[in-house]
C-alpha cells in the first residue's frame, strides 16, 4: 500500500479557505434575500461583504498561483473518458464496478470534476463578482448612464440566479466529493491530508 | 413723581445690594446667555396698563417694535395663505381643506382662536390693521395668557367656562411685561392643539413635547439639548422656516453656515448630508441621499403617550339626546363619538405609511373634481421612485368620512360654529349648513363652484408628513424594518430593495435545489441499500 500526493498545502488551504468563505457567504447572502433571519441585517451586509473581498483575495492570488504552476490545465474540460465517468454515477457505482478513472498528480480530476470545476469557474463564480461588485458599488454608478442602461433589479436578479446555480454545483460537489471514494470519504480524507491512501 | 415710580425707587433702595466681592470669593452670576435682550420689559412705561384688550397692548408693543406688525401681516401665521410656487396652488388655512373640520369658511369666530391676531370673527376681518395683530399668544412667558376658543382670536376678558373647562382671564399688563422669546408652550398651544385637541392632527407633534424624556424627542429633552421649536423653525422677521405645504425634501445647502443661507429646518443643516459612521459599506449615508432621515429615526407615530386621531367620520354626526345636547361616546378615556363631529378612531405609537414625496405637497380644493368611489385624496404628495429631489417620507395617513357635493363631485365646507342657525354646532342641519360654509367659500373666492344643493359622504385620505419626535439614534428603525418581505416598505413601488424583492421566477431555483438535493438522496440511499444487500449475501 502507498500514499501518493495527489494535493499540495497550498491547493488545500485554498479549497478550505474557499469553502469557508463560500458557506459564509451563502448563509449571510440568503439573510440579505430575506430568505432566512437567522441573523441581523446589518451584520449579515459587513460579514458578506467582508467576506466577498477575502475571497476575491484568494483568487486572485489562486490564479496566479495556477499560471505560474501550470496546474490550471486541470480544470480545461475534456471530453475525453467522459461519457465512461456519467454512465459509472448512473450504473456502474450500483452495480460495484471499477470506476474509470484514476486520479493521479498531474490528472487530479476526472473528466466530469473537470467540467463542473469549469463551470464553476468560468461561469458561476465570476457571474457572482461582476454582479456583487456591481451591488457593492451601485453608488457610485446609479448616477451614471450605467445606472439608466441597467436596473438594480436586474443586477441583483443575476447575482440571484447565480447564487442558485452555486447551491446546485455545491450540493453535487459535496456529495461525490465526500461519499463516492473507496473507502466512502477517501476523497474527502485526501483533501485535508493531500495524500491519497491505498493508490497501487 | 407718581406714586408708581415712587414705589420703584423704594423697592430699589430697600432690595439688598449686592455684595462687594471678599478676596478669593467669586460672586454666583446668573446664567445669562449672550443672546439674552437687552430690554427689561418690566421697567416700560407703556406696559405699566392696565389693559382692557389684546389690541390695547398691541398697540404698546408697537411704541416700540414699529415693523413687528408689518412684518407679522406677511408670514402665514396672519394671513393662512400660501403660493405653493412648485404647484401654483393657492394653499393656507383660508384655501386648502383638510378631513378634519374641513375649513375654516363661516366657521371664523372658532377657527381663529388660532390666528396670531384678534377679531377675524367674519369674512370682513381687516387683515392690514397693525393693532390686531396678537403679539402675546406668541411672546407670552407667564403661561398664563390663552385665547378663548370662541373669542374670534381673544383672549378671556372675565373668567369664561368653555366645554367644562374655565378659562381665566389673563392680567395683560403683567403678561406684557413679562414677554420674551417664543417657548413650545406657545407654539404649541395652537401647533399641540391642531383639528380641536391634544395631539388629535399631526401625531408628532403633542403636549408631551413640553418635557419629552429624550426616548421620545432627542432634540427638545430637557436634560438633552432642550430646543425650542424656533431652534430649528428660526425667525427672521417674525417670518420662520419651514412648511407643510412645501417641505425641504431634500436640501443640498449642508451645514448652516453662519453669514450663508441656512436651510433649516432640515436636519441637514446641522447635522450635514453624511451624518453616518462610513464604516465598512457607508450605505446608511447613500441611503440618505433617497430616504429621508425622518423616515428611520421617527421610527413611529404619536410616541409620547397621547394617541393622535386617525379617522374622523362626520357622516355620522348630529345624535343628540333628549334635552337635544349632542351625545358624547368614550372608550378609554377617548371620545370615539361626538354629536357634533362623528366618529372618531385614535392610535398610539404606531408605524407611519410610507411615500415617495419631492416635498411639494399638492390639495385637492374645493371645486376640484373628485371620484366619489373614493377614497378622495385631500392632498397628496408629489414626486415618484427616481424623479428629482424625491425621497422617501413617512406619513401619518388620516382617514375621513366627509360632506362632498353628488352633482358637482367637488369637496364641501359646512359652516360649523357660528351664533345663526345655520351654524352646524346649532342647527345640526347638514343643508343649511353646507350651503351656508359654501356661500361664504363663494364670497370669499375660497372657490367658484357653489352647492348644488345635494350633498352625500365620501372616504377622504390625507397625508400629513412625520418631522417631529425624532428619537435617540439607537432607537432608529433597523435594516429589516424595511429590508425584508413584509417590511415597512412593502408597498413602496419602484425600487428593488433587497430582502423585499425577488424575480417571480425564483421558485424554479429552490425547485432545482430541493430536487438535486433529493435526487443525491435517492443516489447516495441506493448505493447504501445494494451494499447492505451485498455485505448480506457475502456473509
Amino acid at each position: 500500500m502507498s500514499k501518493l500526493r495527489i494535493f499540495t498545502l497550498f491547493e488545500r488551504v485554498w479549497h478550505w479557505a474557499q469553502t469557508v468563505l463560500i458557506f459564509g457567504l451563502l448563509f449571510t447572502g440568503l439573510a440579505l434575500h430575506g430568505s432566512h433571519g437567522l441573523i441581523a441585517y446589518d451584520t449579515a451586509l459587513k460579514a458578506h461583504i467582508v467576506m466577498a473581498l477575502s475571497l476575491i483575495g484568494l483568487w486572485a492570488f489562486a490564479i496566479f498561483w495556477h499560471v505560474v504552476t501550470g496546474e490550471w490545465r486541470q480544470y480545461v474540460p475534456t471530453h475525453r473518458g467522459l461519457p465512461a465517468v456519467m454512465l459509472y454515477y448512473v450504473y456502474g457505482i450500483f452495480s460495484g464496478e471499477a470506476k474509470p478513472f484514476v486520479t493521479s498528480p498531474s490528472s487530479k480530476h476526472n473528466p466530469l470534476q473537470r467540467l463542473a470545476y469549469f463551470g464553476f469557474k468560468a461561469a458561476i463564480a465570476p457571474a457572482l463578482w461582476v454582479s456583487g461588485l456591481l451591488l457593492l458599488t451601485y453608488a457610485a454608478w446609479k448616477g451614471t448612464f450605467m445606472g439608466d442602461l441597467l436596473p438594480l433589479a436586474w443586477v441583483a436578479y443575476a447575482h440571484v440566479a447565480a447564487t442558485f446555480a452555486l447551491m446546485l454545483f455545491l450540493i453535487g460537489h459535496i456529495y461525490m466529493a465526500s461519499t463516492t471514494g473507496h473507502p466512502w470519504y477517501a476523497y474527502l480524507k485526501s483533501m485535508v491530508t493531500g495524500y491519497q491512501e491505498g493508490h497501487k | 413723581m407718581s406714586i408708581r415710580s415712587g414705589l420703584l425707587i423704594l423697592s430699589l433702595v430697600l432690595l439688598p445690594a449686592p455684595l462687594p466681592a471678599l478676596a478669593g470669593e467669586t460672586i454666583p452670576q446668573p446664567a445669562e446667555t449672550r443672546l439674552s435682550s437687552t430690554a427689561d420689559h418690566r421697567k416700560f412705561e407703556q406696559l405699566a396698563g392696565p389693559f382692557h384688550s389684546g389690541p390695547e397692548v398691541t398697540r404698546a408693543c408697537l411704541e416700540c417694535h414699529t415693523e413687528a406688525a408689518p412684518q407679522v401681516h406677511r408670514s402665514i401665521h396672519w394671513t393662512w395663505r400660501f403660493e405653493q410656487p412648485e404647484t401654483g396652488q393657492v394653499l393656507g388655512k383660508r384655501f386648502a381643506l383638510n378631513n378634519l373640520c374641513q375649513g375654516i369658511a363661516g366657521s371664523y369666530e372658532r377657527c381663529s382662536s388660532c390666528h396670531v391676531g384678534y377679531g377675524w370673527e367674519d369674512e370682513h376681518f381687516d387683515f392690514t390693521a397693525q393693532d390686531r395683530v396678537d403679539c402675546l399668544v406668541c411672546h407670552d412667558t407667564t403661561g398664563t395668557y390663552v385665547k378663548f376658543p370662541t373669542g374670534a382670536g381673544h383672549p378671556p376678558y372675565e373668567d369664561t367656562p368653555f366645554r367644562g373647562k374655565l378659562f381665566k382671564a389673563p392680567d395683560l399688563a403683567h403678561v406684557a411685561r413679562h414677554v420674551g422669546k417664543s417657548s413650545r408652550e406657545t407654539c404649541g398651544t395652537c401647533h399641540f392643539e391642531g383639528g380641536g385637541g391634544d395631539a388629535v392632527k399631526h401625531g408628532d407633534l403633542d403636549s408631551s413635547l413640553l418635557g419629552p424624556p429624550r426616548t421620545v424627542d432627542v432634540h427638545m429633552a430637557p436634560d438633552g439639548l432642550n430646543f425650542s421649536c424656533a431652534t430649528c423653525h428660526e425667525f427672521t422677521g417674525h417670518i420662520q422656516q419651514g412648511s407643510r405645504y412645501q417641505l425641504k425634501a431634500a436640501p443640498q445647502a449642508g451645514v448652516a453656515v453662519p453669514g450663508r443661507e441656512s436651510d433649516r429646518p432640515a436636519c441637514e443643516s446641522c447635522h450635514g448630508s453624511t451624518p453616518h459612521d462610513t464604516g465598512i459599506h457607508n450605505k446608511l449615508n447613500q441611503h440618505a441621499e433617497f430616504i429621508a432621515c425622518q423616515t428611520c429615526h421617527v421610527p413611529a407615530i404619536a410616541r409620547g403617550g397621547l394617541p393622535t386621531k386617525t379617522l374622523w367620520d362626520w357622516s355620522v354626526a348630529g345624535r343628540r339626546d333628549a334635552q337635544g345636547r349632542p351625545v358624547v361616546e368614550m372608550e378609554d378615556g377617548l371620545v370615539v363619538y361626538d354629536g357634533m363631529k362623528g366618529a372618531f378612531q385614535w392610535r398610539e405609537n404606531y408605524a407611519p405609511e410610507y411615500r415617495w414625496f419631492d416635498g411639494n405637497m399638492r390639495y385637492t380644493l374645493l371645486g376640484d373634481p373628485i371620484d366619489p368611489s373614493g377614497p378622495v385624496d385631500v392632498n397628496v404628495p408629489e414626486g415618484g421612485p427616481g424623479q428629482p429631489g424625491a425621497r422617501i417620507w413617512p406619513f401619518k395617513v388620516m382617514a375621513g368620512r366627509q360632506p362632498y357635493d353628488t352633482r358637482h363631485n367637488a369637496l364641501l365646507v359646512a359652516h360649523l360654529f357660528g351664533r345663526d342657525e345655520n351654524a352646524f354646532w346649532r342647527g345640526y342641519d347638514w343643508d343649511a349648513a353646507l350651503a351656508s360654509g359654501m356661500a361664504t367659500a363663494l364670497r370669499v373666492g375660497q372657490t367658484e363652484v357653489g352647492f348644488s344643493g345635494e350633498y352625500g359622504f365620501v372616504d377622504t385620505r390625507m397625508y400629513w408628513p412625520v418631522n417631529h419626535m425624532v428619537a435617540p439614534g439607537e432607537d432608529a428603525l433597523s435594516c429589516e424594518s424595511c429590508h425584508s418581505v413584509d417590511g415597512r416598505l412593502a408597498e413602496l413601488p419602484g425600487v428593488y430593495i433587497p430582502g423585499r424583492d425577488r424575480h417571480p421566477w425564483e421558485p424554479i431555483g429552490w425547485l432545482a435545489v430541493w430536487l438535486t438535493l433529493l435526487s443525491v438522496v435517492v443516489h447516495g440511499l441506493g448505493r447504501y441499500l445494494i451494499h447492505r444487500r451485498r455485505m448480506r449475501g457475502s456473509a
